[in-house]
């Protein structure tokens, strides 16, 4: 722990100013930090008209629902009313396989460039590595055209796949580095009781892994869940995510902006990671001191 | 059924497999990489040198999307903005969240709290955020105008309808939402500092203040360097933010390169250039990653 | 039992459900997505439907159809294109030029499209002779919708000359209401542009500049005056215009928080829609100009595709689209004329019956000019550059002649 306490002894008042100082800016901080989602939350509860009359700071006169009912069941996109519903379906069709699958693979392939350090390992988890940092505009008009090749384009499926694959860079890059610091001994020890690669892996490996399995799953989540490029090039119609579909359906107007319906939508599609942030927020936290992103 | 030679046979081409797995394991995901990563590069730098329009074709062409792509002024201005956005965000974020991150770790009661909420717009995908605090700046309806109507008559912030100042909002959000992370990043650096070293510093009468600025900070230097290795590939990949806050507007002035080459690529019937734009786009990324890759992997072989 | 009723009944159910499945379908990607739009789209929907086909709707909001393109190119990229795509003009050609689009000579030979498109309307549905597309409908761009109680008001009427427009928004401006209801998005940039170079150039000037990309006229004293009056018009524009969808501009009209706004008559579907009244709430004026007519339509494009049901909705809907009812009720929602001659225009208020006698008039003068804004003439990287300088001095301090060398320069670079 890092706290260098003042020493008991120093001057108190000047002890109390200092605290009084820290708190002011922590709390000032927390207030920036609250400002735009509370102004979207307190947007969506009122109607049209307290929104005109200006009043953006101000709670809404009465909690109304009528915009978070229509965002989610009757909102329209074009000829299309069915709200964010059917798009917020896609997206957890689309995250969920796409989160599981680039773990395991990423546990797996962490677990073997770690642990088994054969001749090229490192050579080939930095060609990995680099994966994370391409811009996916690179990617982008080959990645069209495989998927049509591959017979998913314009699919969920589609989707799934490209996200499983550009996740595989962030997930073993978690995995190694955490299973880094596993002494090898434990490994060759269990070797010599005749424990084979995979029964290593599952039996002690796995065991160890939980803070590191907690980042790269909420890490996965949060990245395909709010994604946008992908889902917006490789996508259309029904089988859009609920980024696109929120984009969509902002930029979609009558003439009349319901702005109240805008900002309802846009808690819809963002609920989940924030609801997995507030939740799971600290083990993210700790599992980032075991290590996972200082390679 | 098996006599014992063949069943060490058996073991042996077992014991092989069993000796290789490691790197069998690796080649599915390596190879998938190398196809979806390494061959899409050298794909879309092929596409770069042809004069791909509707659709990729192979005429080859040279160089001369990119003579084009450097003439063009809106390719200047997005890479101009990438300049400005990329040092700001970085700047910022690293600052703020450092700051926040040194301010919690003075035994704060409600710390679970508030890093909650600092950290919680990392969870907001970028669309949001930019929907967010587009409806927060509007300026009819925004902050702006509540301030004038609390009586504040001169209050202006109009930046996000000021050509000049539009990418400056796109900053403003992208460090609301990442320098809670960094944050994050930080505390749990701190956590992990010998308090021993400090106890030490204590005992020797100097003050937090040189404390923090004369050992701690300091031993934080890999933290910083992830952070900005982070924050400086996040912010070249930078796209959905400025399209749901500024739409790159008024006119061209807050794009960023990402939003070039989409607009290029696909709505403008240029995949030529489009791709060279990613090339470029690339390169900048790899300047900043290769470098960084190549230290950290040596410094690993070392230690 | 196994009574031979139920068996029939069963096969039934089995033969129901195979019809159900082998559904003439067509997957219509489009960018309606305004209240007006929808509407008309929702029309088309309907007649299909009738018709016996299945609508499978896919709509892109934004940027006056430039998302819209972008899902268009990679769908074409990963080779499974929609059957049907809300695209026109170059972008037509572009698509036939590489193989894309199905020919529909055997339908138009069978309905007799020679006769029923005016001509203009035919080239831009045509690749070498080829009908590759069929034409919805007509828009009319050079149009000023005003609010005819803000404009008594003031004490102004609507301006027959630039000069005038100036005085008009001058006075408005002065009596605290915005002149201009605009949103700043580079297309709405260049509808007004291009209605400012109609109206000061003239339609020879227009082609010369728009369609020839003839570098004099590009660099003419006449194009100064063109930006010198965008610079006029960028100031009769509200700060909150940058992003602003057209439609709530349109909005701002209606409520009488904007006097005018310059826009193609889409613009009328949002008054309509919202049940306004054409003299009362609101009124049409054609643009300044001496003579002329800016043109754009809307057209359905097929794809290439191997679905044998997907095809059937092809034809299904490349064989209806051109029904006179289905063009009444289309272009009354839509607040455009019928692509097709010889629909009555009973039931069209007088918007419309101002854009036919224009459009016949200005034809017989051959003054009826492309749109680039709406990407009826040029292609994607022409009206890219156009898009790029004009949106760029309309939001900047930028000086006309500046803007004009840019221009001349970035128009070489592109085409």
């Amino acid at each position: 722990m890092a706290n260098p306490k003042t020493l008991p002894g120093a001057n108190g008042k000047r002890y109390l100013f200092g605290r009084l100082f820290i708190w002011t800016l922590l709390l000032a901080a927390a207030v920036l930090y609250l400002g735009p989602i509370y102004v979207v939350l307190s947007t969506s509860l009122k109607d049209l008209a307290e929104i005109r009359a200006g009043a953006l700071l101000d709670l809404p006169h009465e909690l109304n629902f009528t915009a978070w009912r229509e965002a989610w069941s009757s909102a329209c996109i074009g000829v299309r009313c069915e709200g964010l519903r059917p798009y917020f379906l896609n997206s957890v069709i689309m995250s969920v396989p796409s989160v599981a699958i680039s773990t395991l693979i990423g546990a797996l392939s962490g677990y073997a460039l770690s642990l088994f350090r054969f001749r090229g390992a490192n050579i080939i988890f930095a060609l990995m590595l680099f994966g994370c940092f391409i811009p996916f505009q690179i990617v982008i008009l080959p990645m069209a055209q495989t998927l049509g090749y591959l017979g998913i384009a314009n699919s969920i499926t589609g989707l799934i796949v490209v996200h499983t694959i550009y996740g595989i860079s962030f997930t073993t890059l978690f995995f190694r580095n955490y299973y880094v610091s596993v002494p090898q001994e434990l490994v060759r020890a269990a070797t010599m009781d005749g424990a084979g690669f995979f029964r290593i892996f599952w039996h002690i490996m796995l065991p160890l892994s939980v803070p590191i399995i907690v980042v790269s799953v909420i890490w996965q989540f949060t990245q395909v869940w709010n994604e946008f490029l992908f889902g917006a090039s490789f996508t259309s119609g029904g089988s859009q995510p609920v980024t696109v579909a929120l984009n969509n359906l902002i930029n979609s107007t009558t003439s009349v902006k319901q702005y109240n319906v805008d900002m309802a939508a846009a808690l819809i599609a963002a609920a989940p990671t924030l609801v997995v942030y507030i939740i799971a927020g600290r083990f993210f936290v700790r599992g980032l001191t075991a290590g996972a992103v200082k390679g | 059924m098996s006599n014992p030679q063949q069943r060490k046979q058996q073991m042996s081409v077992l014991d092989r497999l069993q000796r290789y797995l490691p790197q069998l394991v690796v080649a599915p995901p390596f190879l998938l990489l190398v196809f979806f990563v390494y061959g899409f590069i050298a794909w879309t730098g092929f596409i770069s040198l042809t004069n791909s329009r509707m659709l990729p074709t192979f005429d080859f062409q040279g160089i001369q999307q990119y003579v084009r792509l450097l003439a063009m002024d809106r390719w200047n201005v997005a890479f101009h903005n990438l300049l400005i956005f990329g040092s700001l965000y970085i700047l910022f974020s690293i600052t703020i969240g450092c700051v926040l991150a040194v301010l919690l770790d003075q035994r704060i009661r409600a710390e679970g709290a508030l890093r909650t909420i600092y950290l919680y717009p990392m969870a907001i995908s970028f669309i949001v955020t930019g929907t967010a605090w587009k409806w927060t700046l509007n300026p009819s309806l925004g902050i702006e105008s509540y301030m004038q109507k609390l009586g504040w008559e001169s209050f202006q912030f109009d930046w996000i309808v000021n050509r000049d100042m539009a990418i400056y909002v796109v900053v403003l959000a992208a460090v609301w939402q990442a320098s809670g992370f960094v944050m994050a990043l930080f505390l749990s650096a701190l956590r992990t500092v010998d308090e021993d070293i400090i106890r030490a510093a204590h005992l020797d009468g100097a003050s937090t203040t040189r404390i923090y600025f004369g050992i701690i900070l300091p031993s934080l230097r890999p933290v910083f360097l992830s952070a900005f290795v982070i924050l400086a590939h996040l912010s070249i990949k930078s796209f959905d933010l400025v399209v749901a806050l500024t739409n790159g507007g008024p006119g061209y002035s807050s794009t960023l390169p990402a939003n070039f080459m989409y607009e290029m690529a696909f709505r403008r019937n240029q995949i030529g250039l489009g791709a060279a734009s990613a090339m470029m786009m690339l390169a900048t990324v790899a300047a900043i990653i290769v470098p960084y890759l190549y230290s950290e992997l040596r410094a690993k072989r070392h230690g | 039992m196994g009574s031979p009723r139920l068996s029939l009944v069963a096969l039934a159910v089995l033969f129901g459900s195979i019809t159900a499945q082998a559904a003439t379908t067509a997957e219509v990607l489009h960018f309606w997505t305004s209240g007006g739009e929808a509407r008309a789209a929702l029309s088309l929907k309907q007649a299909f439907e009738a018709r016996g086909g299945v609508w499978d709707d896919a709509p892109v909001a934004g940027g006056g159809g430039d998302a819209m393109a972008a899902v268009l190119r990679a769908r074409a990229l990963a080779q499974v294109p929609p059957s049907v795509a809300q695209i026109k003009g170059q972008n037509i050609q572009e698509w036939a030029e590489i193989g894309s689009l199905q020919g529909l000579n055997t339908i138009a030979q069978q309905q007799n499209w020679d006769e029923l498109l005016p001509d203009l309307l035919k080239e831009t549905v045509q690749y070498q002779g080829n009908y590759v597309a069929v034409p919805l409908n007509i828009h009319r761009v050079d149009w000023i919708w005003a609010n005819p109680k803000v404009l008594d008001k003031v004490g102004v009427t609507p301006p027959q000359t630039w000069d005038e427009f100036n005085e008009v928004a001058d006075k408005i401006k002065a009596a605290g209401i915005i002149p201009l209801a605009h949103g700043g998005q580079p297309w709405q940039d260049v509808t007004l542009f291009e209605v400012v170079l109609l109206g000061i150039g003239g339609a020879d000037f227009y082609k010369k500049v728009y369609l020839d990309l003839d570098q004099d006229a590009l660099r003419s004293k006449t194009m100064i005056k063109v930006f010198d009056q965008m610079r006029k018009l960028s100031t009769y524009v509200d700060p909150g215009a940058p992003g602003r969808e057209w439609n709530l501009a349109t909005a701002m009209v209606m409520r009488g928080e904007a006097a005018m706004q310059i826009m193609g008559d889409w613009a009328k579907a949002e008054f309509l829609t919202a049940g306004l009244k054409y003299g009362e709430d609101f009124i049409c004026v054609s643009s300044p100009s001496k003579g002329g007519y800016i043109i754009n339509s809307d057209s359905f494009a097929m794809f290439k595709v191997s679905d044998p049901e997907q095809k059937a909705g092809q034809q299904l809907m490349a064989s209806m689209l051109l029904d006179e009812e289905v063009q009444k009720d289309f272009n009354l929602l839509k607040g455009s004329i019928p692509a097709r001659l010889g629909v009555s225009l009973d039931g069209f208020d007088e918007c419309a019956m101002k854009s036919s006698e224009d459009l016949l008039l200005n034809e017989a003068r051959n003054t009826v000019v492309g749109s680039i804004a709406h990407e009826l003439v040029q292609s994607g990287a022409v009206r890219g550059a156009f898009l790029d300088v004009v949106t760029e001095h309309f939001n900047t301090d930028m000086s006309s002649q500046e803007a004009v060398n840019q221009l001349a320069e970035t128009v070489i670079l592109a085409d």
